[in-house]
């Protein structure tokens, strides 16, 4: 079961949903990441997303085995995208369906947290002006 | 002595080495010593301090020794999501 996976060139969120749906789960939270037009006041036309495939899919994966162990869920599901994304584009897809919301919606905040934080996935981007540039957080105090 | 491992550079680092990966002939006995080498070699701007390692596709302490064929990344902050 691969509940992790990296996604080119279109998330299917429909197909992605269909994949959750369970008589066991009575709700289902997603949360949806879109590529934006601006970062830092900054015009953004677009985005590229570059990955270590390997390791991603294995901490990406370790990461849904965590939501799955740590709250009351009934499967959920994450996609990232790679490749180049226009704006407006679904950058991340997490999914949880859930017996009761409480889990659905702390799953899935877990999810996107953790992926954010973990996952070797690196973005550049593209700006109005004509400059790009990959994006390395300072660490978070 | 010697042995021959493959880097893999992302991101910025990618850019300033010009190469995804590369095969390198090295002396140095652990991951943060080849880190070092690389660095020098390529003139990356990041200090290993703001990065992480990985060898054969799993996170790993700087300490972690090479061993020959290892397939070893350095890993700059990430911004999925």
């Amino acid at each position: 079961m691969t509940r992790f996976r990296l996604r080119e060139p279109r998330i299917d969120g429909d197909a992605l949903r269909r994949e959750l749906q369970a008589h066991a789960a009575g709700g289902f939270c997603c949360f949806e990441g879109w590529v934006r037009d601006t970062h830092a006041g900054r015009a953004v036309l677009r985005l590229d997303y570059q990955a270590y495939e390997r390791l991603a899919l294995r901490e990406g994966e370790r990461i849904a085995e965590e939501a799955c162990a740590r709250f009351a869920v009934v499967d959920v599901r994450c996609e990232h995208r790679v490749g180049t994304l226009a704006l407006g584009e679904v950058a991340v897809w997490i999914g949880v369906a859930a017996a009761h919301r409480d889990a659905a919606f702390a799953a899935c905040r877990y999810l996107i947290d953790e992926i954010k934080q973990r996952v070797p996935i690196w973005k550049r981007e593209h700006y109005a002006d004509g400059d790009s540039g990959w994006i390395h957080p300072e660490p978070r105090d | 002595m010697t042995q021959r491992v493959t880097v893999l550079y992302f991101a910025s680092l990618r850019d300033a080495s010009g190469c995804a990966a590369e095969e390198v002939e090295t002396a140095a006995t652990d991951v943060a010593a080849l880190y070092a080498e690389c660095r020098a070699r390529h003139g990356f701007v990041l200090p290993q301090q703001r990065l992480r390692a990985a060898v054969d596709g799993a996170f790993v302490p700087w300490t972690t020794a090479l061993h020959a064929g290892a397939e070893i990344a350095f890993l700059p902050p990430v911004s999925g999501g």
